[in-house]
């Protein structure tokens, strides 16, 4: 299986996904420049998290003008699996390829937590190795991570089953106070309608081997390696 | 041209040279400096660049053993991790510039600390710190906090560097003057070092990263001089940080390192264009010749002046080999930074600055940063502080009131709310990260991890700096998560050199960190002094902050503070006597800080700490926690919330009160839990080992009866910090 992450300039989580695609898929990804114009032949396509061009004008704007994006979007569009963790769900979001935006957290701080998320299907490329409804505990980190987005656009998305992961309790629970950014329906992650693109602020990579602490990201790349080796 | 300094007229403003100095520069460059050589001057010979005042004193420091590669005098201090590798690291202060503007201020301590890391060839792999604030209370204590604790994760976070350990207390002393210290620590192949001396003539200097600009002029000196009611007006001289440029930075340096391009390299920080142009040349026994008109630079109209004292962040000066300058070129435009052949090495001896086609500045090197003045400053002793009799601090009627108190107050509450503001996890590699003894950071690719930590108690320093020099907390702690200890940075954060009895504390200070380094094979390899911490004559608690590096050949085998299971036995390691001098008990009791604080016994320290790893080593202990402020109920109190599991408590031995065994702060000492107490007593030698209780339960239970659950301690613990921010 082939695979291959953007760098943008300010990526910073791009070698801890490389490490964690290696793992899964037994091959190292092709680490693509942001000034590139073509991607190479792959199964899966990664927009890793850290804070491109500083985050300034607003979190992901910048990147989504890089010379990659038009290749980005074309594959995503002929179906390639694309996942974007944090900085990568910003990008997502600023090139349409995920509606809604991220918003400053609801606290105004830079939270770094591990949470609770909870496993909304497990019939896409990236949740096959969950069970449905799941809790996961995965790490965060993020300042702009509160999903938005207008009523019109969330009931549609719920009504496609496009939300793919959700903050929540121990139990599964939706509470309030388990929504760690303040995120409409409090959802951490995001189908497109087809399902094969993913964003979420959620970091798998942080939780995909034992020193790490937790470990309930690895299915997620053990997923993807899985359902699209062939 | 020549001129005697006897008969020169100085001008009014010296630049924060004293008269003397002055007329050593004249003396120097036989005529009277112009404005740019004497700005020069000026900071090159600042008590932050030149350590003027402490320099008598850190000579006395142990600086070598066999695990350093480097000792001080670099950008950072590098020692031997095995297998080829190296850990490179350093702390230092940015206390004045962060009490001015705590966000920038503290932003670009962070910024600066990366550099001279990675300026060694290191990626930078864990971030530290060491805070100080005023008392809670205090107007300006909240405000300082938040933009601090802002400004670091600020930088950390968006850099990409986990930050991992640190820690935060307030004392009223500091409520003028706050102390912001930063550490990173880096990894680097042990044969490509990178190191300042820009051997060879002949050879391109090259500036590259973001432009200069006109912050932070001056900075140096202001962080040279005593603070007072107008000091918020000096908030031109705070630099401006840009973390995202020193990504680029930092990945661009580490490409280029790469290769064979760098014969010398130096951050600007401090100082500087200046520091870092007269660094190199200086260790490289060459002169360097700058065209001014060729520094990038943010604003025209900036003079040379201006150019050599800016201290615009993330901007490096490196030495190529001739002929490197076109690869070196393609690599920054790449990363999209600013770069450009500003100069080159000459015979001359010489730093001369070009502008417009002429010298505006020509001063010997050698004298520029040998001749820098050299105080031995008079010094008094602090006095001898008295004993403090356990018998003569009151026994609290409810000792789980106390408790409850001390764990839910100032100085003991969880610092969540700090840390969670800081990306402690990128880099994939924290195995353990804020709220433990240690952090913990796996070295990248290998079953290796790296233990690390910063301390300082510095109302034991105020009391007795010999005693409270002493860095055995440092080493206790990262003794506690397994790792073997390595070496220390230390950053001295005192008041005004000027006054004996601060230089009394200095002294001490140093004196014992010196005998405690020897002791315990834990050699000083980098470091940074803060002097001049006061505002209109009040000086801080003297804080020598320690920041300690250990190292885990396997990463797996790294232990934690929390209590695991019900059941186990829970063992005192080290000796109880009761020590309530300057505990924290005491002052809760009303009893005043000036009493001997708990002295430490070397020897009894490293067979306690060895007898700790062995038996972590060996798989014999579950959990371990060292025993700091707040003596023994405190830790156990920490250990319990952390494994969200209860503890029962036997009678102490029969000749100590309750109170004093409690929360006696006796050094040396250690908890931890076990299955297997007859294998951990067997071991211990000639170290005192004593069963004082089992886990278990929902609470702490006293053998008087008196409990408290750990979910009410937790809660407290955890309120206090939240609350005091959300506080109108």
């Amino acid at each position: 299986m082939n695979t291959a992450v953007i760098v943008f300039p300010g990526s910073n989580c791009d070698r801890d996904v490389a490490v964690a695609l290696q793992a899964a898929t037994g091959r190292p990804p092709v680490m693509v420049w942001h000034r590139e114009t073509e991607l190479p032949p792959t199964d899966l396509i990664v927009l890793p998290g850290g804070f491109s061009y500083g985050d300034y004008l607003r979190c992901g704007a910048m990147a989504a003008t890089s010379p990659i994006i038009p290749a980005v979007k074309a594959r995503a569009a002929a179906g390639t699996p694309t996942l974007g963790i944090c900085n990568g769900f910003q990008v997502l979001t600023e090139i349409g390829l995920l509606p809604g935006a991220l918003l400053r957290n609801r606290d105004l701080r830079f939270i770094c937590r591990e949470v609770n998320i909870r496993v909304e299907r497990n019939d896409t490329a990236f949740t096959a190795n969950y069970a449905q409804g799941q809790v996961l505990r995965i790490p965060v980190a993020h300042h702009d991570g509160n999903y938005f987005a207008d009523d019109d656009t969330i009931a549609r998305m719920e009504d496609n089953g496009q939300v793919a992961f959700r903050y929540c309790g121990p139990n599964g629970e939706l509470t309030d106070r388990d929504n760690v950014n303040g995120s409409r329906s409090n959802i951490a992650g995001l189908y497109n309608e087809g399902r094969n693109v993913l964003g979420l602020m959620p970091h798998p990579e942080r939780a995909a081997d034992l020193l790490q602490g937790v470990t309930d990201g690895a299915p997620m790349f053990a997923s993807l390696a899985a359902s699209l080796a062939a | 041209m020549m001129a005697d300094s006897k008969n020169t007229p100085r001008p009014n403003d010296l630049m924060g040279l004293t008269p003397d100095e002055y007329d050593r520069v004249v003396d120097i460059l036989g005529r009277p400096p112009n404005l740019t050589e004497l700005g020069i001057f000026s900071v090159m010979w600042s008590e932050h660049c030149s350590y003027k005042s402490s320099k008598k004193w850190l000579k006395t420091l142990p600086t070598e053993g066999p695990q350093v590669i480097c000792g001080p005098g670099e950008n950072a201090g590098v020692v031997d991790i095995g297998d080829g590798q190296a850990a490179i690291f350093k702390i230092e202060s940015h206390n004045h510039p962060s009490f001015i503007e705590p966000y920038q201020g503290a932003a670009t301590g962070v910024g600066g600390i990366l550099r001279d890391v990675f300026t060694m060839g290191a990626r930078p792999v864990t971030n530290l710190n060491a805070l100080r604030f005023g008392d809670p209370q205090h107007p300006k204590t909240k405000h300082l906090l938040a933009g601090v604790v802002a400004g670091i994760g600020g930088y950390g976070n968006c850099i990409g560097v986990p930050t991992v350990g640190g820690e935060v207390n307030f004392d009223p002393s500091y409520n003028g003057n706050i102390l912001v210290n930063a550490m990173t620590v880096g990894i680097a192949p042990a044969d490509r070092i990178f190191y300042s001396a820009a051997a060879g003539t002949g050879l391109p200097v090259v500036y590259v990263g973001a432009k200069t600009g006109r912050d932070g002029i001056h900075g140096a000196t202001m962080a040279s001089a005593e603070f007072d009611d107008d000091s918020e007006e000096k908030r031109p001289t705070v630099q401006v940080g840009d973390p995202f440029k020193e990504k680029l930075l930092l990945e661009a340096c580490l490409e280029l390192m790469a290769t064979d391009a760098i014969v010398a390299i130096q951050d600007m920080g401090a100082a500087g264009l200046t520091s870092s142009s007269v660094e190199m040349a200086s260790k490289g026994n060459v002169g360097i010749a700058l065209d001014m008109d060729a520094v990038p630079r943010r604003e025209t109209g900036m003079t040379a002046y201006e150019l050599m004292l800016s201290e615009s962040q993330e901007r490096m000066l490196m030495v190529l080999r001739p002929g490197a300058e076109d690869r070196a070129m393609a690599i920054f435009r790449k990363w999209e930074l600013d770069c450009a052949v500003v100069g080159e090495t000459d015979s001359s001896g010489r730093l001369r600055l070009r502008e417009n086609g002429e010298y505006v500045a020509d001063i010997p090197v050698p004298p520029l940063v040998a001749n820098a003045p050299e105080y031995d400053r008079p010094w008094t002793p602090t006095p001898a502080a008295p004993v403090l009799d356990a018998a003569d601090v009151p026994a609290a009627d409810d000792l789980c009131d106390v408790l409850k108190r001390l764990i839910g107050g100032p100085h003991l509450a969880s610092r969540r709310w700090v840390w969670e503001q800081y990306d402690s996890q990128v880099m994939a590699d924290t195995v353990h990260g804020p709220g433990g003894d240690a952090a913990v950071t796996r070295v990248h690719g290998t079953e290796k991890a790296l233990a690390t930590t910063t301390d300082c108690t510095p109302r034991y320093v105020a009391a007795d700096p010999v005693e409270g020099g002493k860095v055995a907390e440092a080493w206790r702690n990262l003794t506690a998560v397994g790792a073997r200890p390595l070496a220390v940075t230390n950053n001295l954060d005192f008041g005004n050199p000027e006054r004996p009895e601060i230089m009394g504390q200095l002294g001490g200070a140093l004196q014992g960190m010196g005998e405690a380094c020897r002791a315990l094979g834990f050699p000083v390899v980098s470091g940074n002094v803060s002097l001049y911490n006061e505002t209109n004559g009040r000086g801080i608690l003297p804080t020598p902050v320690i920041g300690g590096v250990g190292l885990l050949d396997d990463a797996r085998r790294h232990m934690t503070l929390a209590l695991k299971d019900e059941g186990e036995v829970i063992l005192l390691i080290g000796k109880a006597d009761g020590w309530l001098g300057c505990s924290l008990y005491a002052r809760f009791m009303g009893v005043a800080d000036h009493f001997a604080p708990p002295p430490v016994d070397l020897d009894a320290e490293r067979a306690a700490g060895d007898l700790i790893r062995a038996l972590i080593a060996e798989g014999e202990i579950t959990a371990c926690h060292d025993l700091s402020d707040g003596g023994l109920l405190c830790a156990l109190a920490e250990m319990a919330m952390a494994g969200n599991i209860g503890a029962s408590l036997d009678n102490p031995p029969a000749d100590l009160p309750l109170h004093a065994w409690f929360y006696g702060e006796d050094q040396g000492r250690y908890l931890v839990t076990t299955n297997q107490p007859e294998n951990v007593l067997r071991r211990a030698g000639s170290v005192p080992v004593a069963v004082i209780g089992r886990t278990g339960g929902t609470a702490l239970t006293l053998p008087n009866g008196d409990h408290i659950s750990v979910a009410a301690l937790a809660a407290v613990h955890e309120e206090w910090l939240p609350g005091l921010m959300a506080a109108p």
